[in-house]
């Protein structure tokens, strides 16, 4: 097993992406306890818009703008449709409505752009390699890192310093209490679907440079896997399930790359063996205090 | 009358199964296929409602027993003749022995079971969200280890030569042998006391109910029977990794959900309201007549409006279409 540079700039680059992706799915569980399986789908919509912009020969920024409406609009359309009718049932169903959402958005993306899906090209160019010191890296990877902590700093005074963001913290808590104490549950509920579709957008277009073939089960894997580390690292709070999501992508890029493959090929079976090793020991989470008792 | 109240919510999806495949009969060879496979389909999904209903937990990994199943069924039952050609990794007990029909089914069940149970001794400590994420990655690991072992099978290439045993009787048989034991399953003190420990855990533990080994018990005869639908599958049609993955766990727990979880009527329903619709979608993106108009579904149709339903159903009636009861001749 040999680490290059370029090996740890990917795995840093995917464990950035993984990261925005925990917090999407964090945030709509803090104050729904929903686990959003549909998540993957809202980022494929938005790889398919700008594959589709690319293809009407739209700008750059005009392709990343149609991007953040179809996902933002998406998610507000999901909250609407699914997430609303569905409050206060128990998590196992609306993980399952959710899991049905999710199969439903990959169909009609196969109805509609078929299963070898698009090409986004007009995103491409910044998928070239960048000499650093004689060290070559995917101007991507650099990217990616940067604009995954600007907006978790970005989230981060969000929801310390403004009312909003701690109405978010006090649901995430305990909603009820939260409520009599004057949070608005619909805004508050808003709000977290609001932010958690703009990391979608921004996650679609990471993830679209680094990988511009655009198909329907497009992030349907990385889903799977933030969800696992999202899991992992504790999903009742924020900042521990970002570290969650942040070590797998971390981890499955590092070893994806740097093993040979006929050990690679078994990665995702040694990924989920951690993953449930990790569960039976620490139900609640690596990286969480209190012991989290969740009655079934 | 208790009995009969019993035996009620037997024969009820019994008479299900029965007059599917008598309607089976009446039809077509090519279309006699859809009704095979919706028995088949009863199988797994009343497999999946034996742990997921009695126990209210719920498993993504349900389909890697049956991937086990028709893993243990195929291997064992391709001719010794064709193993090399078809895979010469295999290891050597296997590549020399061939089963009949029935007993690739038991082993299928055999294998199906003890892996459920090897597999729920860590697991079942787990509930809700964790218990999900776990049970999918129960999922990914199969997945991932089938694909690439080709000591125990066919790898990435399709399970081809595996006689073709499953016709519209045995998928029958199958399905009323698999409700049967559900059925039994439910009526036994284990059945009753896991049941009890969905409707109030901690008040099932205080009485002294231990909801691990109660949850252990139901995953392993629900691995089982698993295992034995994946071998009546192997059976049936050439199966790859990737025909008992995602889109099986999917549509499976779909019917579950749609039919109603919490009951062995709301299962066998499920299967079949969903593999009806299903089937004539499936015929319909061939080009059918409704109603006297052609109509010309596009393909994907199927999964799209399943998938749909199942929202719908889970946002309308989130017990299922039997609101979870089971089968009642003389309601009161």
């Amino acid at each position: 097993m040999t680490v290059t540079w370029q090996n740890l700039a990917d795995a840093m680059s995917l464990g950035a992406i993984y990261a925005l992706m925990a917090v999407g799915i964090g945030l709509v569980f803090g104050v729904l306890r929903l686990v959003n399986f549909a998540y993957g789908q809202l980022v494929m919509a938005g790889a398919f818009a700008l594959a589709l912009a690319s293809q009407w020969n739209w700008p750059v920024w005009a392709g990343i703008a149609l991007c953040f409406a179809v996902v933002i609009v998406l998610s507000f359309a999901m909250d609407w449709l699914v997430f609303r009718p569905l409050r206060g049932h128990s998590p196992a169903v609306m993980l399952v409505a959710t899991f049905a959402v999710a199969f439903l958005l990959e169909n009609v993306a196969l109805l509609w752009f078929g299963a070898l899906g698009k090409i986004a090209t007009s995103v491409a160019s910044l998928n070239q390699p960048w000499a650093i010191s004689g060290v070559d890296i995917r101007k991507i990877s650099i990217v990616s890192i940067v604009v995954a902590g600007l907006c978790l700093f970005a989230l981060r005074v969000l929801i310390e310093r403004t009312t909003v963001g701690l109405h978010m913290q006090a649901a995430s808590m305990d909603f009820t209490t939260a409520r009599m104490l004057g949070v608005r549950a619909n805004r508050v509920i808003t709000f977290a679907v609001l932010i958690s579709g703009l990391l979608a957008g921004v996650v679609a277009v990471l993830l679209t440079v680094q990988n511009p073939l655009v198909t329907p089960d497009f992030a349907l894997r990385d889903t799977i896997i933030v969800l696992a580390g999202v899991v992992l690292g504790g999903m009742n709070r924020i900042v521990p399930a970002t570290i969650g999501g942040f070590a797998i992508g971390f981890a499955s890029g590092l070893l994806g790359g740097a093993l040979p493959t006929t050990q690679s090929q078994y990665l995702d079976s040694f990924l989920f063996a951690a993953v449930i090793l990790v569960l039976v020991v620490r139900p609640g989470g690596l990286f969480t205090r209190a012991r989290a008792v969740e009655r079934v | 009358m208790r009995r009969a109240v019993g035996l009620q919510q037997l024969l009820g999806p019994v008479m299900l199964v029965v007059v599917a495949a008598l309607l089976g009969t009446l039809v077509s060879a090519s279309t006699q296929s859809y009704f095979t496979d919706t028995l088949v389909n009863v199988a797994i999904v009343v497999a999946l409602y034996v742990f997921i209903g009695n126990s209210g937990v719920l498993s993504f990994g349900h389909i890697s027993f049956v991937a086990i199943g028709a893993w243990t069924a195929g291997v064992l039952s391709v001719p010794v003749g064709e193993k090399p050609a078809i895979m010469p990794d295999l290891f050597h007990f296997l590549r020399t022995t061939t089963t009949g029909n029935v007993p690739s089914l038991a082993l299928a069940a055999a294998v199906g079971g003890v892996c459920a149970l090897v597999v729920a001794l860590p697991l079942m400590r787990l509930s809700g969200l964790a218990a999900g994420i776990a049970t999918f990655g129960v999922l990914e690991i199969t997945h991932n280890v089938l694909q690439y072992e080709n000591r125990i099978g066919p790898g990435l290439n399709t399970f081809s030569s595996v006689p073709e045993t499953t016709d519209l009787r045995q998928a029958a048989i199958g399905a009323v042998l698999v409700i049967a034991v559900a059925w039994a399953y439910g009526r036994s003190r284990f059945g009753r006391l896991l049941r009890a420990s969905r409707e109030d855990s901690a008040a099932a533990r205080a009485v002294g109910v231990s909801v691990y080994r109660q949850r252990l018990i139901a995953f392993a005869v629900s691995g089982a029977l698993a295992g034995f639908a994946g071998g009546l599958e192997v059976h049936l049609l050439p199966v790859n990794t990737e025909s008992v993955y995602l889109d099986l766990t999917f549509i499976t727990l779909a019917m579950l959900v749609v039919g109603g979880a919490t009951s062995l009527w709301g299962a066998v329903v499920g299967a079949l309201a969903v593999s009806a619709l299903d089937s004539y979608l499936a015929v319909a993106e061939n080009g059918t007549s409704l109603f006297g108009w052609h109509v010309d579904f596009p393909s994907g149709t199927r999964e799209l409006v399943v998938g749909a339903l199942m929202a719908l159903v889970l946002i309308v009636r989130p017990g299922g279409l039997t609101g979870g009861r089971e089968f009642k001749l003389w309601p009161r």
